[in-house]
């Protein structure tokens, strides 16, 4: 078994952002450029939340935390202190990490299902925190006045096309950085963490250690995701950091595939596919989704990516037969 | 090398390990029997750090380690496989037994290389070939046959390069044939590795077959100790144990 080359990884993810950075030339319109920002974002969020759910076994129900919290972090500092956003990125992603440890620290000694709840608890509560703290926040209206989008080395934000390459590179070098940890040393000690935790503390791992740094680098992409996300609406909203937030970032999972490290892209598409589309044609857009679950949750358990690769590996001459029948093996 | 000294451990009002004392030296190889709950699992818990002691030592190389993390006394020397295999059911032989060498060496968190690191292959592939899994190292754990996942379970454990390796009913659900191959694999680690070996079995055959030395467990306490020739002939563990049957058809 040989490890996987780094260089070339680096060349697919500079082929890819060349790709996105061509795209407007052949969609023209200014709809795709919003979807592909708002899919950067959402794609950022979700693989960041797959990190625990898929790789870890962590099933984190508060994830939106991060999002609202990089949100606002960044849009504040922005408007606040006026400081430039390269600096103000740096800052959203150390604010990011602290609290990551700590919530982390508390969280992640809980088993499953207080661990899942105990994160919601802390979701809300920050989001509590807002509507409370108007003065500061804006309450339930948001942040108002615009987030400042002062120009750095030579780009600028307030241009449509930059902010557009610019969250097309702020997703390829995420999905860069979290698809390496994944296949560094610490991706396969959280699969050998989520397939049998104490096995892995009997081999000299430090269990506790290891989830709350996955926890951690989960809460900093949460973070970038919820940071895209107010440069493009210049703002940030409590929905940011709702529940509601986390659970589309889980549906996302679903429907893209959570054994895939590309299924929540690919869910994130499909869901801001789906919404889009369906807020168009009717006002029952939560039936129709709900429906839409339905059917992956029932016939697609695996999602549409995790469908596609388990029929690569069953009908591709070649494939090992072991290797497709691995229930929770990530690809 | 190892020396247990007034081991105590209670669960509530019940006493699952009463004052037990042993030594166990460098590169032996010792059966733990006794009948169901006399504390065999209990003891092995106590000496990996799965449960902490209530009272008593637990001295390796002259540290003493009780009461300290699983993690910690992994890192000291220490060993184990379980009675139910306890593997890595998503990862493949090869990934689940590079990934004990990484814990092994301490590079489990490492954010940034590759995995596997080159240093961690020569390794692992000694310790396949060393059980007989290479034929299989890129089966997903999981899919293994029942015999196999427990030879992966002991491969684990062997990645850390243990001093002192404790083995849980090593055979325990395999048939005859499986028994006897397993106890042979376990037997060739323990003269190739020269580590001291210590495994609870509930088959005497294999216990009287394989083992320099015997402990007797019973109530938690130790019963009797000594070589197999001794215990066979130990009138309290024929009693409590062997029973009169067993001691006159090996008689």
């Amino acid at each position: 078994m040989r490890a996987p080359s780094m260089g070339r990884d680096v060349l697919i993810a500079i082929a890819l952002l060349a790709l996105l950075a061509v795209l407007p030339l052949v969609f023209p319109s200014k709809s795709f450029s919003d979807f592909v920002i708002r899919f950067s974002a959402f794609a950022i969020f979700a693989t960041s939340l797959n990190l625990l759910v898929g790789y870890a076994g962590m099933v984190s129900f508060g994830h939106g935390l991060f999002f609202g919290l990089g949100a606002y972090s960044f849009a504040l500092m922005m408007q606040k202190l006026g400081v430039s956003i390269p600096l103000a990125l740096a800052l959203t992603v150390l604010i990011n990490a602290l609290v990551a440890a700590v919530i982390g620290a508390i969280c992640v000694p809980l088993k499953e299902i207080y661990f899942s709840f105990l994160t919601l608890a802390f979701q809300m509560l920050l989001y509590s925190l807002i509507i409370a703290w108007t003065a500061v926040t804006g309450g339930d209206q948001g942040l108002t006045g615009g987030v400042p989008r002062p120009p750095f080395l030579g780009v600028r934000l307030d241009d449509p096309r930059h902010l557009y390459l610019f969250c097309c590179t702020m997703l390829v070098v995420s999905l860069f950085i979290m698809w390496h940890l994944v296949r560094s040393p610490f991706g396969y000690t959280l699969r050998m963490i989520r397939d049998n935790p104490r096995r892995a503390s009997f081999l000299g791992i430090q269990v506790w250690r290891v989830r709350v740094l996955a926890f951690v680098v989960a809460g900093i992409f949460g973070g970038v995701g919820g940071m895209l996300i107010s440069l493009f609406v210049s703002s940030a909203y409590p929905d940011f950091a709702y529940w509601t937030i986390s659970g589309e970032a889980v549906f996302m999972i679903m429907l893209g595939g959570i054994s895939v490290f590309f299924g929540p892209l690919v869910g994130a598409a499909l869901l801001l596919t789906l919404n889009d589309f369906i807020t168009k044609v009717t006002e029952h857009y939560s039936l129709v989704l709900g429906i839409v679950i339905l059917v992956f949750a029932l016939g697609l358990r695996k999602g549409l990516l995790g469908f596609v690769v388990q029929a690569w590996h069953q009908y591709l001459p070649g494939a090992r037969a072991d290797k497709k029948a691995a229930p929770s093996r990530q690809h | 090398m190892l020396t247990i000294e007034h081991l105590q451990k209670s669960f509530g009002g019940v006493t699952a390990i009463n004052d037990v004392s042993l030594h166990f030296a460098p590169g032996s190889l010792t059966a733990v029997i006794g009948p169901n709950g006399a504390g065999k699992t209990s003891f092995f818990n106590l000496v990996t750090g799965a449960l902490r002691p209530d009272g008593g030592r637990i001295v390796l190389d002259g540290e003493n380690i009780a009461g300290l993390s699983a993690p910690a006394i992994v890192r000291r020397g220490i060993g184990r496989a379980f009675q139910i295999a306890s593997i890595f059911s998503s990862l493949t032989v090869r990934e689940a037994i590079l990934g004990a060498v990484n814990a092994h060496r301490g590079w489990y968190a490492h954010v940034g290389r590759r995995f596997p690191l080159a240093q961690a292959q020569a390794q692992a592939d000694e310790v396949m070939e060393l059980v007989g899994l290479t034929a299989t190292a890129d089966t997903v754990s999981g899919n293994l046959s029942h015999g196999d996942q427990k030879v992966l379970d002991i491969a684990l454990a062997l990645a850390l390069n243990p001093r002192v390796l404790l083995l849980d009913e090593p055979t325990a659900g395999m048939g005859p044939e499986e028994r006897r191959k397993m106890m042979q694999t376990v037997h060739q680690l323990w003269q190739r590795k020269q580590m001291t070996l210590i495994f609870i079995e509930h088959d005497m055959d294999i216990v009287f077959g394989f083992a320099q030395t015997i402990r007797v467990l019973s109530y938690g306490r130790v019963l009797a100790e000594g070589t197999p020739e001794q215990v066979r002939r130990h009138p309290e563990v024929i009693e409590a144990y062997l029973g009169r049957q067993y001691d006159a058809e090996h008689a």
